[in-house]
């Protein structure tokens, strides 16, 4: 059987409740301790293997050891979590805290100075023969 | 007999959460045929496979929707479990029970609210989204997201629940049973919705059979089929029978839908109670073992039963993935309903099959 008023309740329960919604970000957001917001490297261990890059599904992390980087676009970043399972010294993880908007998409570089690598001893100049 | 026009429904329609066009031959104010139109959001996932490994593809699957996402990743991933002979441990497959049947209820909230938001009820609408909130947060906190999970993987899943997080979930999904039986009085009981959905949209079981309609449009209609019956994760231990009604109106449809969050939690209770303590959540798959052969795995998603095949070469990229989603079968079924009905009833019909159409189009 039909009727009315059946939301009544509701209404006046709502009346005299606090508001289920956050006033963010006049309050701040609480993040569980697993939630995916971003990779983060400690570049210390990082040995710029580039698994991280090949593994990418998006090919938003570029590697490269000869020139010393490791770069990521955090706009591309789909936070999946398979290169922190790729890594061989567990130096990528993701940590909570979500990407701040920006106007245009930048990418966030580590770098390290890059060692040269040792010379050769000079090659013998050929004896010509006279 | 009355001048024939034709007036287009959607791409944009403020009812439509998703592009699809329609376009009604009517006369008068009846419909005498819905003609469909989609591809405004293709993204080509599937020819993906042809790029990326079958293990990055797990990331791509689930992504084609961001309401069943979890089932999308689950779906593949069982399916080339078997095409791999890979025996996923029993806590992972307990783990993507409760993982699933949590998205159902995601799902299922969602939609009410939707419903309550087509028929003009914006309050009901505030309500049930404010109930599916608790879900989310619990998905955060036992898989790092609140729409893509990311748990899934070839051999099992990647995340363990802790006790406190199954503490957490009895708790979120006891709160919801006692607010959605506040709810469910409004829904079901009222006056003002009951004359706004009760008898529109009439598709008896035989039209449903015939049109091939799956998930809860079906089982509205009387329809017993569920895809979960079938025994995939840990379902052939959970004791369970589909909902059904027989009425097969718009009405049946949402007792239909509200009697699955409730079936749901039934089933999480049921899973909690007999997950098994294991340290292996997933299987080492070697980097020597790829994909040979091809499957076809059926999973029941919150709208109905999805298929996917996938067909291995024997290397890290697969020949071939096909996913078809549950829209795409109910989509003959919402045409059925619209023939003879009224113009001002077209936004519930297409909101009652509860419409992916992302999903669709992949």
């Amino acid at each position: 059987m039909a009727k009315l008023m059946n939301f009544t309740g509701t209404i006046l329960k709502n009346l005299f409740h606090k508001p289920v919604t956050t006033k963010y970000p006049a309050e701040p957001a609480v993040y569980p301790e697993r939630s995916r917001g971003h990779i983060e490297n400690d570049f210390d261990q990082c040995i710029l293997c580039g698994l991280c890059m090949r593994n990418c599904p998006t090919g938003t992390i570029k590697v490269s050891k000869p020139e010393g980087y490791w770069k990521i676009n955090r706009f591309d970043c789909i936070q999946c979590g398979y290169c922190t399972l790729k890594c061989p010294k567990k130096c990528l993880s993701i940590v909570p805290g979500y990407q701040t908007p920006g106007p245009e998409k930048k990418e966030e570089i580590l770098t390290r100075p890059v060692t040269p690598p040792p010379e050769k001893p000079a090659a013998k100049e050929e004896k010509t023969a006279v | 007999m009355g001048k024939q026009s034709t007036v287009p429904f959607g791409p944009q329609h403020p009812v439509l959460p998703e592009p699809v066009h329609l376009d009604l031959v009517m006369e008068d104010e009846k419909i005498l045929k819905a003609i469909p139109s989609i591809g405004f959001v293709h993204r080509g996932l599937e020819s993906l496979i042809e790029k990326k490994d079958y293990q990055e593809m797990v990331y791509v699957v689930e992504r084609t929707c961001g309401i069943c996402s979890f089932m999308h990743g689950m779906g593949y991933c069982e399916a080339v479990e078997h095409i791999m002979n890979l025996e996923v441990p029993k806590r992972a497959r307990f783990l993507r029970t409760i993982w699933c049947e949590m998205s159902r209820i995601h799902s299922h909230l969602l939609w009410l609210g939707l419903l309550a938001d087509a028929f003009g009820f914006e309050s009901l609408f505030y309500q049930a989204w404010r109930m599916r909130e608790k879900i989310l947060d619990c998905f955060e906190m036992t898989t790092g997201g609140r729409v893509i999970f990311s748990v899934n993987t070839i051999g099992g899943v990647l995340k363990d629940m802790e006790p406190d997080h199954i503490k957490a979930i009895l708790g979120a999904i006891e709160w919801i049973e006692g607010e959605l039986k506040v709810i469910r009085r409004t829904f079901l009981f009222d006056a003002t919705v009951e004359t706004r959905l009760k008898g529109v949209g009439v598709l008896s079981k035989e039209e449903a059979h015939d049109l091939g309609c799956v998930g809860p449009f079906g089982r509205a209609s009387g329809l017993k089929v569920d895809t979960r019956k079938r025994g995939y994760a840990a379902y052939p231990e959970i004791d369970f029978e589909p909902v059904t009604s027989t009425v097969g109106d718009c009405f049946a449809r949402c007792d239909v839908r509200i009697n699955e969050v409730f079936q749901s939690i039934d089933i999480i209770r049921q899973a909690v109670a007999k997950l098994p303590e294991e340290k292996d959540l997933n299987v080492p798959v070697k980097p020597v073992d790829t994909p040979l052969g091809e499957y076809f795995m059926r999973v029941e998603q919150p709208r109905g039963e999805a298929c996917y095949y996938v067909k291995g070469n024997g290397t890290k990229l697969l020949d071939r993935l096909r996913i078809r989603t549950p829209t795409f079968a109910n989509i003959p079924g919402m045409l059925k309903t619209l023939e003879g009905a009224d113009y001002a009833d077209v936004p519930i019909l297409i909101l009652t099959i509860d419409p992916c159409i992302s999903c669709t189009e992949r």
